[in-house]
């Protein structure tokens, strides 16, 4: 069977005629496989949802118990047989619970990878290269100057912040679902011991991940926090609400932010941010291209982000290369928005 | 390398001041000499490279990328420099191959399995660069791009670009040094002519183990002396007759030093209030500075500098460079066209000719006059002007009065009451103490500033944008206009930006109104309802107005600031445009023409 028989963009998401379900459906769909919990993924309203038991626990937690009609959690490793075609789950390293989607058609196998990256992440399961004929890639920092760099050198930067700072507050914008843990998880692998506080919109995340063995020391609410013990300590928050009303509560704060986004200099610097740090969830550059020449697949297929400049690379090393267009992803800082209303005043 | 390219890294991205004197002093404090002292230099702007040019960067990039790749690269990130960092190829044991973007998975193995050779010290890069002839600069140039990481191939390359634009002033990073050692900035800025990078006795001295660094400069930069600005509430404790007034000129503070060197050659400068050397700005003020004919006349008898009259040569002038022309001093847009020039050119100087017109004097060759009181240093200028006897140096005149109200009707009326033609340029009073010392900085009821009383228009809100550092969540940056068109069609056109003048309680109410009054938003830009009847009207003052192509208006504010809210105000009643350009017309508030032309 050809690939693209196996798996065919449509408005609603990548679509498994054979198999009968939709992979991240951005439209309420029959059946959806999903990679990982980020909101532009994993939508509420599907009729029956394939996922990790992580990626499910994450869905409840946004959307409520009745997210879906009905619900089947599955491990890494596991094979499913739906209609004509076998679904794999491989880790994505991207969050906790993510996955790459290997499905496989007598003998052609096309991996959806979802979000990933090649980089080590304390908080979830680390990307596994699955071997395939067409790989589908996120292109989210598909450019040669997204190179992140080892995150942990990021966070001794905001150490030596904070003791060059130590009347200052240090809030840390970063992604609710993923990065935020990721970033307390290096905290605590630097060796800062201190408690760490959180924006009202973290903390039921931040729980969940803690509640699934993962060791992020002590995290407080910073809700009720008198401004001048605030001095010194580390907060997170959603991105956004780092340039709210909400910041007044803190002593001068120091507005760090985590993405891979802050590599470029006028980004960061539009956002107003003061301590930038290169910290991302995706794979950069190198880990882009490494993990296509990896899976050996000759022909990739590219969803989200810069995909013209991947594209053509992927032409100048002989494999064919094509985008798909797909629309209603978020990039790396977008997608998870609206937790900063909600906690806005957290 | 690392280092000093954190530090830079830091300080591009932090908006306070007293922060950024805090990372500049933490580097100083963390890192050794010779380093450290280059670091400074590099601050200061005391650096620059003949063969680092930034063609080089682009040839270099372009042998070792895939121009597509580039292209889009370079289009995203919106900066030469910072792409060429960005994106440099990490170094692979073959030669790279050209017009390939590929080599990375390699190379990723490489770096984790060899340890990369040590990157250069900040030293090793200024000392090279120094003495490195133009056919060695690539290849040296691509190797230490290889051997260091993107924040350090950023800071080399800006290093190397000169364009560092990270908003640090000399002044700045001067200071910084000084608290290194609990020194106050004027000291470090006093020996600083006589200084050269890496500095090492000045952080000697600096750090207890040293002697304080001599100046042996002869015509070294005195630090300055400012004033207060005087509120109503001051004169009730002040008396007339202990007061010297003169008018306020509307122009650059500026110092004119003067002596001999070893060689007994003269030496003059201009120092700008901050102690920037601007002497290459006005080489058409140096011969008036010269006591040429004082001096020659002497000489000729003896045909060598003589003993007794090597002191003549040294003076320290405190002024105000202003226009002049045809005897009358020009407004400060006019001076304008003066400043910030690279080059000089000789139309310039004859249709801008420079002025000095002297306050004080701080040296005369005799002794250092600093700690005399003004009206013995005042006597002295008088004289000195006198001798100088040069039509582009003038003595600053005193502005006769007995009680506050004469001086508060002279300052209404300059014209009146002795500035006469030159009242354009006036800006307002000087008061100055009769016994006050020279004391560098703003010491207390010294010197007092008295200004004319601003202009002011009503102007509505239109746009609000985020500040930085404490204000980082208020919308503390205002774009405000004025109506413009017929009554039926009545528009507003954008007339300037104003970020200062509201107390933090008007800061609040202003913020929350922006937030609550939002139509659009670009950005970190919010634009805020603005129609006739709906919308906030701000008091805006000015200092001048300018004819500006540059603005949709067409004119453009001197200094402008949020005097007062108006929320009594709808905006259909706030100025119109004509009000502005009827201001223009005022000779005391522009020079339209002049400063249009150019």
């Amino acid at each position: 069977m050809r690939p693209q028989d196996i798996l065919t963009p449509q408005p609603a998401g990548l679509c498994c005629k054979v198999g009968g379900f939709h992979i991240d459906p951005v439209r309420p769909v029959e059946r959806a496989v999903i990679t990982h919990g980020h909101s532009d993924h994993a939508r509420a309203g599907h009729g029956a949802v394939l996922a990790t038991r992580e990626t499910l626990d994450m869905m409840r937690l946004r959307y409520g118990d009745n997210f879906a009609r009905s619900t089947q959690a599955i491990a890494y490793g596991e094979e499913l047989r739906l209609g004509d075609v076998t679904v794999k789950f491989h880790p994505a390293g991207h969050v906790l619970g993510s996955a790459q989607i290997a499905v496989t058609c007598e003998n052609t196998r096309v991996v959806a990878s979802g979000d990933y990256k090649d980089a080590p992440d304390p908080t979830c399961a680390p990307f596994e290269v699955v071997p395939c004929d067409v790989f589908i890639t996120e292109a989210t920092f598909g450019l040669p100057v997204f190179r992140h760099g080892d995150a942990a050198d990021q966070v001794k930067k905001l150490l030596a912040s904070v003791t060059l700072f130590p009347e200052r507050a240090h809030l840390v914008g970063a992604y609710s679902l993923g990065k935020a843990q990721r970033v307390i998880a290096l905290l605590r692998a630097a060796g800062y011991d201190a408690p760490i506080y959180l924006h009202g919109a973290m903390e039921k995340i931040t729980n969940y991940y803690q509640s699934r063995g993962i060791d992020l020391g002590e995290v407080r609410p910073v809700k009720g926090m008198k401004k001048a013990d605030l001095a010194g300590t580390v907060t997170l928050a959603p991105p956004s609400a780092t340039s709210d009303v909400w910041t007044r509560r803190f002593p001068d704060p120091v507005t760090a932010f985590a993405s891979g986004w802050m590599r470029v200099r006028a980004r960061a610097r539009q956002g107003g941010v003061e301590l930038p740090l290169v910290i991302s969830d995706h794979a950069d550059w190198d880990g882009l291209t490494a993990t296509i020449r990896a899976t050996g697949a000759g022909e990739i297929w590219v969803t989200h982000g810069e995909g013209d400049a991947l594209v053509h690379w992927c032409k100048t090393q002989g494999l064919a290369a094509r985008p798909l267009a797909l629309v209603g992803y978020g990039d790396e800082d977008s997608g998870e928005d609206e937790t900063a209303d909600e906690g806005g005043d957290a | 390398m690392n280092r000093f390219a954190e530090l830079l890294d830091r300080l591009a991205y932090e908006p306070g001041r007293n922060n950024k004197l805090r990372l500049i002093t933490n580097y100083f404090r963390v890192v050794e000499d010779p380093d450290r002292g280059y670091a400074l230099a590099a601050l200061t702007g005391a650096l620059s490279f003949k063969h680092a040019k930034p063609g080089l960067i682009r040839d270099l990039i372009a042998e070792r990328t895939d121009p597509t790749l580039f292209a889009l690269s370079y289009d995203y990130v919106g900066d030469l420099s910072e792409t060429v960092a960005l994106m440099w190829p990490k170094a692979t044991q073959s030669p790279p191959s050209p017009a390939c973007g590929g080599g990375e998975e390699s190379a990723r193995h490489q770096s984790r399995l060899h340890n990369n050779p040590p990157p250069p010290t900040l030293s090793e890069v200024v000392t090279t660069l120094r003495t490195l002839g133009k056919t060695g600069m690539p290849q040296q140039l691509s190797r230490w791009l290889d051997d260091l990481d993107e924040t350090g191939r950023w800071a080399l390359l800006k290093l190397v670009t000169g364009a560092m634009r990270i908003g640090i002033s000399a002044r700045l990073a001067k200071t910084a040094a000084a608290a290194l050692g609990g020194k106050d900035a004027h000291e470090v800025e006093l020996i600083w002519p006589g200084l050269t990078p890496p500095y090492l006795d000045l952080f000697a001295w600096l750090e207890g183990r040293g002697e304080k660094p001599v100046n042996l400069d002869p015509a070294p930069f005195r630090p300055v002396m400012l004033a207060h600005a005087i509120e109503d509430t001051d004169f009730a404790n002040l008396n007339p007759a202990d007061y010297i007034a003169e008018w306020k000129w509307d122009g650059i503070r500026v110092q004119a030093s003067s002596g001999r060197d070893a060689e007994g050659h003269v030496v003059t400068r201009l120092y700008s209030r901050s102690g920037e050397d601007i002497t290459k700005s006005f080489p058409d003020l140096l011969p008036s500075l010269h006591l040429q004919d004082f001096l020659d006349s002497k000489l000729d008898d003896s045909r060598k500098p003589l003993h007794t009259f090597r002191h003549q040569a040294s003076f320290a002038i405190d002024g105000e460079l202003l226009v002049v022309r045809e005897g009358r001093v020009q407004s400060f847009n006019v001076l304008q066209q003066r400043l910030n020039r690279k080059a000089v050119s000789p139309k310039l100087l004859k249709e801008y000719p420079i002025h000095l017109r002297a306050y004080d004097l701080l040296d005369d060759g005799e002794i250092d006059l600093r700690d005399l009181t003004f009206a013995e240093r005042r006597e002295r200028l008088t004289v000195f002007v006198a001798r100088l006897d040069d039509p582009r140096v003038d003595l600053s005149p005193m502005i006769a009065f007995d009680s506050w109200e004469t001086l508060a009707a002279a300052r209404r009326d300059p014209a009146s009451a002795g500035a006469g033609e030159d009242s354009g340029a006036v800006e307002g009073v000087m008061l100055k103490r009769r016994d006050a010392l020279y004391l560098p900085g703003r010491p207390k009821g010294q010197w007092w500033k008295w200004k004319r009383d601003p202009h002011v228009i009503d102007a509505v809100l239109m746009y609000a944008q985020r500040g930085h550092g404490k204000r980082s969540s208020y919308y503390s940056d205002y774009t405000f206009g004025v109506w413009t068109g017929t009554e039926d069609d009545a528009q507003l056109v954008p007339v300037g930006k104003a970020y200062f003048g509201f107390t933090d309680e008007e800061l609040l109410q202003i913020d929350r109104f922006v937030r609550r009054n939002t139509t659009e938003k670009f950005g970190p830009v919010r634009e805020v309802v603005h129609e006739p009847d709906q919308g906030l009207v701000l008091e805006v003052a000015f200092e001048g107005l300018q004819r500006s192509s540059r603005h949709k208006s067409g004119v453009a504010m001197r200094f402008p600031r949020i005097s007062r809210l108006r929320w009594d105000k709808p905006p259909r009643e706030a100025d119109r445009l004509e009000t502005l350009e009827q201001l223009l017309k005022d000779p005391a508030l522009s020079e339209a023409s002049e400063s249009g032309s150019d």
